[in-house]
C-alpha cells in the first residue's frame, strides 16, 4: 500500500464511519435510558428517503434534512409508544419499525418519483457540498501534517463534522449534566429515579427522541451527503453495524468513535482492495464484510473484555402501586 | 383469575390486531392513489381463484410454517430467535451438499436426507448463539442478528469461490441430479383434463411442513422436554428450582428452532430452484416472526398465519404485476402485523380486558 492509497483509505474511512457514528450515538442515548433499539436501521432508512425525496422536490437540502429528521422522529414515537407507553416488547417493536421503513420508503418513492423505488439524482443545492477547512490549501504542502489535514480531514460534507462533534457533546451531556445523570440512572435503576420524583416516562421519551434526531442525521448523510439520492434498502445493514459498534464500545461515546472508525476502516479496505493477499494467503472480501459482526460476537461472548449493557435495558417500567 | 377467557385471548386479540393492520394498509394504499377494495379483489382473484395461485400460496406458506414454528419453539422458552434467516441460509447449504454429493436412488430417500442435512446445518448455526446465551449471557437477539449477516457472508463466499461450477457467472451451484427432484403438486394432482397447479412451485415439502406442525404440537404439549421448555419460558427461577437445567433447555430449544428454520430450505432449494442460489430465503426467516406472533406460538395458529402470509405474498406479486403498487406493500403489512400482535399487544389487550370485566360484572 503506498501513500496515495493510504490517504484514500483514510479519507473514505471517515466518510463511511459517519453514518455508523451518528446511528451508534443515537443507540447510545436510547439504550443508556433502558430502551433497546434494534430499529436504528429502519429510522436511518426512513430519514434517508425523506431527506433525499424532499430535497429533490423542494430543491433545498436543508428542508430535506428537516424532513428526514421528522420521519425518523415519527418512527421513534412509534417505538416509544410501543415500548414505553404500552410496555410492549422493545425488540419486536424494533423489528417492526425496520420492516415498516423498508416497505414504506419504496412504496412512497414509487408513488412520488415512479423510478422503481428510488429518488432522482440530487444535484447542487439538493445535496450537502464539501467543505474545505480553513488553511487546507495553505497547509497542503507541509510534510506529514499537510496531507492528513487537507486530504483526509478537510473536504467532507457538513454532517461528517457534525458527527465528529457529536462525540464530545454526547459525552458532555451524558456525564456532565443533570439530564445525563438522570438519563443514565433511568437505564440502570428506574425505580430510584421514580422515587426521586423524576418522570421515568418523560426521560425515556426524551432519550428516544434524541435517538430519532441522530438517526435522522445519519440517514440524511447517507442519501444527501455520501451519496446523491435514495435507493431501495440503501442502509444495507449499517444500522446493525452501528448496533454492533455500540456493544463493541460498551455503551461509551469515545469508545463509540473508535469502534465506528474501525468498522468504517474495514468497509473502506473491503471496497478499496476486494480480496486481500497477505503473504500468499488470500483474505476474501466476504470475510472483511463479516468481520464487524464476528468481532461483536467475540466481544459479546466476553472473551475480550466484558460488555455489560445498562441494567434496566429492555424492561418496561411499571410504577409501584 | 384470568381477566379474559382463553378463547378470547387466542382469537380476538390476533383478529383485532389483523383488522388494525388491514385498516392501516388500506389507508396506505389509498394514500398512493389506488383503491384498496379493488386491490384486495385483485389479490383474491390472483391467488384463490386459480389453482396456480393456490400453488404459489401453499409454496410460500410452506416456508412460513417452518420459520414460524422455529420462532415459536424459541418463544416458548422465552428466547427471541431473530436468526431464522441465517439458519435457513445455512440449511440451504446443507440441502445442496446432501443433494450434490450423495447419489440418491429416489426422491423419497433424498428428501429424508436433505431434511436431515438442512436441520443439522440450521441447528449448528443456532448452536453458537445458544451456547453464548446460556453460558456467557450474551444477548441472543444481538448474536442471532450478527449470525444472519455472517451467514450471508459465508454463503456468498461458498457460492462464489467453492460450489460455483467452472465457467459459470452466476454465484449459484449447478443443478441437482434428477433423482432428487421433488414431485410438485402438478405432478401429484393434475390429471389429463384438469391441469391443476400448472407452473406453480408447491411441492411435496408442504406435507413435511404439516408434519412439522404436528410434531411441534406433540413436542411442546405432550412430552417432558416440551413441558420443561414451557416451564423455563414461564419462569426461569421456578424451573431451576424444579431441577430443569437452564443451559440444557436454552441450547435444546435453540437447536430445534434452528433445525426447523433450516428445513425451510428443503422447500426452496430442493423443491423449487433445484440448486442453491444466493438469497434463497428472500426474508422468509423474518416473516416467521410475524407468523409466530400472529399464530400465538401455537402450531395450528401458525398454520393459519402461514396460509395468510402465503396469500399476501402471492397477492402482492399479482398487485405488483397489474397495478402501481410495488411488492413492498407486503413488507408494510408484515411490519404492521408484527407491530400490533407483538409490540402493541397491550394496546389491543387492555381495552378488551376491561370490556370482559364489565361483561362479567353485569352478568
Amino acid at each position: 500500500m503506498d501513500a496515495v492509497q493510504l490517504i484514500q483509505v483514510a479519507d473514505s474511512t471517515l466518510r463511511l464511519s459517519t453514518p455508523l457514528l451518528l446511528a451508534c450515538l443515537a443507540g447510545l442515548f436510547s439504550e443508556r435510558a433502558g430502551i433497546f433499539d434494534i430499529g436504528l436501521e429502519g429510522k436511518m432508512l426512513a430519514a434517508a428517503f425523506f431527506s433525499a425525496g424532499i430535497a429533490a422536490l423542494t430543491g433545498s437540502v436543508w428542508v430535506g434534512l428537516l424532513a428526514g429528521i421528522g420521519a425518523s422522529l415519527v418512527l421513534s414515537a412509534v417505538h416509544g409508544l410501543a415500548s414505553i407507553t404500552f410496555r410492549g416488547n422493545q425488540l419486536i417493536s424494533g423489528v417492526a419499525i425496520n420492516f415498516l421503513a423498508a416497505g414504506l420508503t419504496v412504496l412512497i418513492a414509487q408513488d412520488w418519483f415512479k423510478q422503481g423505488g428510488r429518488t432522482p439524482s440530487l444535484e447542487g443545492s439538493e445535496r450537502f457540498g464539501e467543505i474545505d477547512l480553513p488553511f487546507a490549501e495553505a497547509l497542503s504542502g507541509v510534510p506529514f501534517v499537510g496531507p492528513i489535514y487537507s486530504e483526509i480531514l478537510s473536504g467532507h460534507t457538513l454532517l461528517v463534522y457534525v458527527g465528529l462533534a457529536m462525540v464530545p457533546l454526547t459525552w458532555w451531556v451524558l456525564f456532565r449534566t443533570r439530564f445525563g445523570l438522570r438519563l443514565r440512572a433511568v437505564g440502570e435503576a428506574p425505580e430510584a429515579v421514580d422515587t426521586a420524583g423524576v418522570s421515568v416516562v418523560g426521560l425515556r421519551f426524551a432519550a428516544v427522541a434524541i435517538c430519532g434526531v441522530l438517526c435522522g442525521l445519519a440517514g440524511a448523510y447517507l442519501a444527501t451527503g455520501q451519496q446523491a439520492g435514495f435507493v431501495k434498502d440503501m442502509t444495507a445493514g449499517r444500522g446493525f453495524i452501528a448496533l454492533a459498534a455500540l456493544i463493541f464500545a460498551k455503551w461509551r461515546p469515545w469508545y463509540a468513535l473508535g469502534a465506528c472508525l474501525l468498522f468504517g476502516l474495514l468497509q473502506a479496505v473491503a471496497i478499496q482492495f476486494q480480496n486481500i493477499d497477505v503473504g500468499g494467503f488470500i483474505i476474501p472480501v466476504q470475510f472483511m464484510d463479516a468481520l464487524p459482526y464476528i468481532l461483536t460476537v467475540v466481544i459479546l461472548a466476553g472473551f475480550v473484555g466484558k460488555a455489560i449493557p445498562p441494567r434496566a435495558g429492555g424492561a418496561p417500567y411499571v410504577k409501584e402501586r | 383469575m384470568d381477566r379474559m377467557p382463553a378463547w378470547a385471548d387466542a382469537t380476538l386479540v390476533p383478529l383485532i390486531s389483523l383488522f388494525l393492520a388491514a385498516v392501516l394498509s388500506a389507508i396506505v394504499i389509498m394514500a398512493i392513489g389506488e383503491n384498496p377494495i379493488s386491490a384486495f379483489m385483485l389479490m383474491v382473484d390472483g391467488t384463490l381463484m386459480r389453482s396456480s395461485g393456490w400453488g404459489y400460496m401453499l409454496y410460500y406458506a410452506t416456508n412460513f410454517m417452518f420459520t414460524g414454528l422455529a420462532v415459536a419453539v424459541a418463544f416458548h422458552a422465552r428466547l427471541f430467535n431473530i436468526g431464522g434467516e441465517g439458519q435457513a441460509l445455512l440449511g440451504g447449504l446443507g440441502v445442496a451438499l446432501v443433494c450434490m454429493y450423495i447419489p440418491w436412488p429416489h426422491w423419497s430417500l433424498a428428501i429424508f436426507g436433505a431434511s436431515v442435512g438442512a436441520a443439522l446445518f440450521g441447528a449448528a448455526w443456532a448452536y453458537i448463539p445458544a451456547v453464548l446465551q446460556a453460558k456467557r449471557g450474551s444477548h441472543i437477539v444481538i448474536t442471532t442478528i450478527m449470525f444472519n449477516f455472517i451467514a450471508a457472508a459465508v454463503l456468498n463466499y461458498v457460492l462464489v469461490n467453492v460450489l460455483r461450477p467452472k465457467g459459470a457467472q452466476e454465484p449459484a451451484t449447478g443443478f441437482f441430479p434428477d433423482a432428487t427432484a421433488l414431485p410438485s403438486f402438478f405432478d401429484m394432482f393434475a390429471t389429463e383434463g384438469s391441469r391443476l397447479f400448472r407452473n406453480s412451485p408447491a411441492n411435496v415439502t408442504f406435507f413435511l411442513a404439516l408434519a412439522a406442525c404436528v410434531a411441534v404440537w406433540l413436542l411442546i404439549w405432550h412430552t417432558r422436554l416440551g413441558y420443561q421448555i414451557r416451564a423455563f419460558g414461564e419462569r426461569e427461577s421456578a424451573a431451576k428450582y424444579a431441577g430443569i437445567n437452564p443451559v440444557r433447555i436454552t441450547v435444546i430449544a435453540m437447536l430445534i428452532s434452528g433445525g426447523l428454520a433450516g428445513m425451510m430450505a428443503v422447500n426452496t432449494t430442493m423443491g423449487e430452484a433445484e440448486r442453491l442460489i444466493l438469497n434463497a430465503t428472500e426474508g422468509a426467516g423474518f416473516i416467521g416472526i410475524a407468523v409466530a406472533l400472529m399464530g400465538r406460538s401455537h402450531p395450528f395458529g401458525i398454520f393459519l398465519a402461514a396460509l395468510l402470509f402465503g396469500f399476501l405474498y402471492q397477492g402482492g406479486a399479482e398487485l405488483a404485476l397489474w397495478t402501481n403498487i410495488p411488492r413492498e406493500l407486503i413488507v408494510v403489512i408484515q411490519a404492521l402485523v408484527i407491530l400490533f400482535t407483538g409490540a402493541l399487544d397491550n394496546m389491543v389487550r387492555m381495552p378488551l380486558e376491561r370490556l370482559f370485566l364489565i361483561l362479567r360484572r353485569t352478568s
